[in-house]
């Protein structure tokens, strides 16, 4: 029995030295929301792979908070940021409205891929220049080529350079992945100005998968563009429309949830 | 032509009806009129004129690799080695003298064994002399090229040809004149020189490998490469230059050539970043590099190098290092997916939403552009994270026609508006519309912008295009941006 125990312990530092290469780059960034920094042990961490999902029409939002995890990463290094052709054909970022956000446009580069091979190529290439700030992937559908290997890829080169990866996901579904948290992120209702004029940005998270720790949490956060902060999105109106849903079987606001129902998918657990 | 002159409008050209009237170059442009009521004016354009010498120095390096501008008026050829091609000097003369005439100029020449002589005898005609030599000594001094007070003073000094300064000693002259007079007679006499400087310089650097055997692996033929990269690399920065195109050309033995051009946003000069570069253009290209029966000549030419200061290595700041790393990226990018692909925004003063950033190569914009700071208002963002170009169109029913929306659908779906601020009015760009264009018409209609927020969080940038009733009877909604 002792035996067995020594040989467990031998494997799990073995597994451990072959998960993480790198123990250099185990900083973490921090969100500056007490609450979220906690779940995760003091904040998103570096040079690791972080998978965002857009809840349905919530693109704009898991892309504003993906952009401003980035920033928040490397304030003053430059982001890349590589996108499908198909979508910056469509849509494209807008340099007033970044700086509104209070992300530096200067310090952001756009990259249009024709397709999803040359954008997980080009995504691992970025990842090994450390001299980025963060990487942001923003990939559409159920991308077939993005499998657990190409993740893995990702990672490897994430954790040696100590680039932060945030995969921005669009109408997708979570898969089994190499990813060290998985969120989904969606448009919140705003804490209104004077007025009912919309206030300053408001996201619901739901941190769906977290490697080595708790997950099933959600909040909704706050994103002062001011003082370039997280802050902590109630109200009562908020509070209100939110026993509503706790009512239907969601989660109750800024509180850890142990028990998560079957919302989510059951892929998330799978990887 | 006329042109200011110190205050004063002087005539600056004339064509050969107005010099036979006897205006002269010079003249103030109220003296002309005086004489001549009827002149017919335009104003001098140097820069067209520059434009137009250009372009006719282009033109000419069908006779000559060697061509260079003469300013203001000239072009000076270098046909060392081309004249027999043409059947020699003088046919090679002909034919230039009448291509510029066929363009309706006045074209005078001359050749001559020194740039500076052939620039006198073109432009003072003297009667013929039995060699070149002593044609130069017949010139007037003004040949030379001098200051107006030098001439005037050489002239008052009885010294009216070239060929009277040549005969004094060059001390006195030196004394007496200033070293330009001495320079200046040397260059006329070709005793000393000054090298023309060509319209189309010579690629920088040049390096070619010729294999006695056709090498018939694309591997062996990219490690000759890596050796000849390494030998321009030398030559760079032997120079202090680094590249920032690289051509290599593959020749196949059986008479095919596959040329591969990089470029890179900084300069560069190290070796492995720039096989690495070419590596990956190999890697794109749609046709794999073919070796066929094998290659027998390779050239690698760097057509353009800037000035690059010699790298110290480590001890660094970081900065420095990270902007190269940041380049090297952005150039493995661009090389991948196309130069216009990989783009940073730059801000633009205009008011209109789409106008306000312009998104250009990171290739060629390496140093980002500084983005006007945000004042602290406290209010949330005004602007939209994401632009639609174009604007979507969406179906919106108000309560009033010119009244804030109500609820809209856009994409197939209906959204309830919960909040919303606006209108933000923004008037098209008025002053560029012709005189008397009223607002609607030909400049753009106003458009009113809302920032609106739906039942379940979701922030939209929408317009309603034209004001109600004045510019448009039904006017459209559009929705132009999304707000995180």
């Amino acid at each position: 029995m002792i035996e067995s125990a020594a040989t467990l312990t031998a494997l799990r530092r073995r597994i451990a030295s072959l998960e993480s290469r790198s123990v250099a780059h185990h900083a973490h960034v921090p969100l500056g929301h007490a609450l979220v920094d906690r779940a995760l042990g003091g904040g998103l961490a570096r040079g690791r792979v972080h998978e965002f999902f857009a809840g349905e029409g919530g693109e704009a939002a898991a892309t504003g908070f993906s952009l401003i995890l980035a920033r928040l990463a490397g304030p003053d290094a430059v982001t890349l940021w590589l996108r499908p052709a198909a979508a910056a054909r469509q849509a494209a970022p807008y340099g007033p409205g970044l700086a509104a956000l209070g992300i530096d446009p200067a310090h952001l580069l756009v990259g249009a891929m024709r397709d999803e091979a040359m954008l997980l190529r080009a995504a691992v290439e970025a990842l090994r220049c450390p001299a980025l700030g963060a990487l942001l992937l923003e990939i559409r559908g159920r991308a077939p080529q993005l499998d657990l290997t190409a993740s893995r890829r990702l990672s490897l080169a994430a954790e040696q350079s100590g680039v932060t990866a945030l995969l921005l996901r669009m109408d997708a579904d979570p898969t089994p992945s190499a990813a060290d948290t998985r969120w989904r992120v969606a448009a919140a209702p705003s804490a209104p100005l004077p007025g009912n004029a919309p206030g300053m940005s408001a996201f619901d998270l739901t941190l769906l998968r977290h490697r080595g720790g708790r997950d099933g949490m959600a909040w909704r956060l706050i994103w002062d563009s001011e003082r370039r902060q997280f802050g902590d999105g109630r109200d009562e109106r908020d509070d209100h429309e939110w026993q509503g849903r706790e009512r239907d079987g969601g989660a109750p606001l800024s509180r850890p949830v142990l028990s998560f129902p079957a919302v989510r998918p059951v892929a998330g657990r799978a990887a | 032509m006329v042109e200011p002159v110190r205050g004063a409008m002087r005539l600056a050209a004339l064509d050969a009806a107005a010099l036979r009237l006897g205006l002269a170059p010079g003249m103030t442009l109220a003296d002309a009129r005086a004489r001549e009521p009827d002149l017919v004016l335009f104003e001098a354009d140097p820069h067209a004129d520059q434009d137009w010498l250009e372009r006719l120095c282009d033109g000419c390096a069908r006779y000559t690799p060697i061509a260079a501008l003469d300013p203001p008026a000239g072009l000076m050829l270098d046909i060392t080695g081309c004249a027999h091609l043409w059947d020699g000097e003088a046919a090679l003369a002909q034919e230039v003298v009448h291509r510029l005439e066929r363009h309706g100029m006045d074209v005078r020449h001359a050749l001559a064994s020194t740039p500076e002589a052939a620039h006198a005898l073109a432009r003072f005609p003297i009667a013929s002399a039995p060699h070149e030599e002593a044609a130069l000594r017949r010139l007037p001094v003004e040949a030379l090229r001098l200051e107006e007070e030098s001439a005037v003073a050489l002239r008052r000094a009885g010294l009216r040809t070239v060929g009277d300064l040549a005969a004094r000693p060059a001390a006195t002259l030196a004394a007496r004149f200033g070293e330009q007079a001495v320079d200046a007679l040397h260059r006329l006499l070709g005793l000393g020189q000054r090298p023309l400087a060509p319209r189309r310089p010579r690629p920088a650097i040049r390096v070619e490998r010729r294999f006695p055997e056709p090498m018939a692996s694309t591997a062996h033929a990219l490690f000759v490469l890596s050796d000849m990269i390494g030998e321009a690399g030398e030559r760079l920065a032997e120079r202090r230059q680094g590249g920032r195109r690289f051509e290599a050309v593959f020749f196949r033995s059986d008479g095919l050539a596959f040329p591969l051009r990089v470029e890179t946003s900084l300069p560069v000069r190290d070796a492995p970043a720039i096989l690495r570069l070419i590596e990956e253009k190999i890697d794109g290209l749609s046709d794999p590099l073919d070796p066929g029966f094998g290659f027998d000549m390779l050239r690698l030419t760097v057509p353009h190098a800037e000035p690059m200061a010699p790298t110290q290595l480590a001890l660094e700041g970081g900065e420095a290092r990270r902007e190269e790393g940041i380049a090297a990226l952005i150039d493995r990018l661009s090389i991948r997916a196309g130069r216009m692909q990989v783009q940073r925004l730059h801000p633009r003063d205009s008011h209109i939403p789409e106008q306000a950033q312009l998104a250009l190569p990171a290739m060629e914009s390496p140093a980002p552009a500084p983005w006007p700071r945000q004042e602290a208002s406290g209010d949330p963002p005004m602007r939209p994270l994401h632009l639609f170009d174009p604007p979507q169109p969406i179906d919106v029913i108000a309560e009033v026609p010119d009244g804030p929306p109500h609820r809209f659908r856009w994409r197939r779906a209906l959204h309830e508006v919960t909040r919303y601020e606006g209108p933000e009015r923004i008037a098209p760009e008025w002053w560029t519309a012709p005189d008397g264009a009223v607002a609607g018409e030909s400049v753009g209609r106003t458009r009113d912008y809302y920032r609106v927020e739906d039942a379940r969080g979701r922030r939209y940038w929408i317009f309603r295009h034209g004001l109600y009733g004045t510019e448009a009877a039904r006017p459209g909604w559009y929705l132009h941006g999304l707000f995180a």
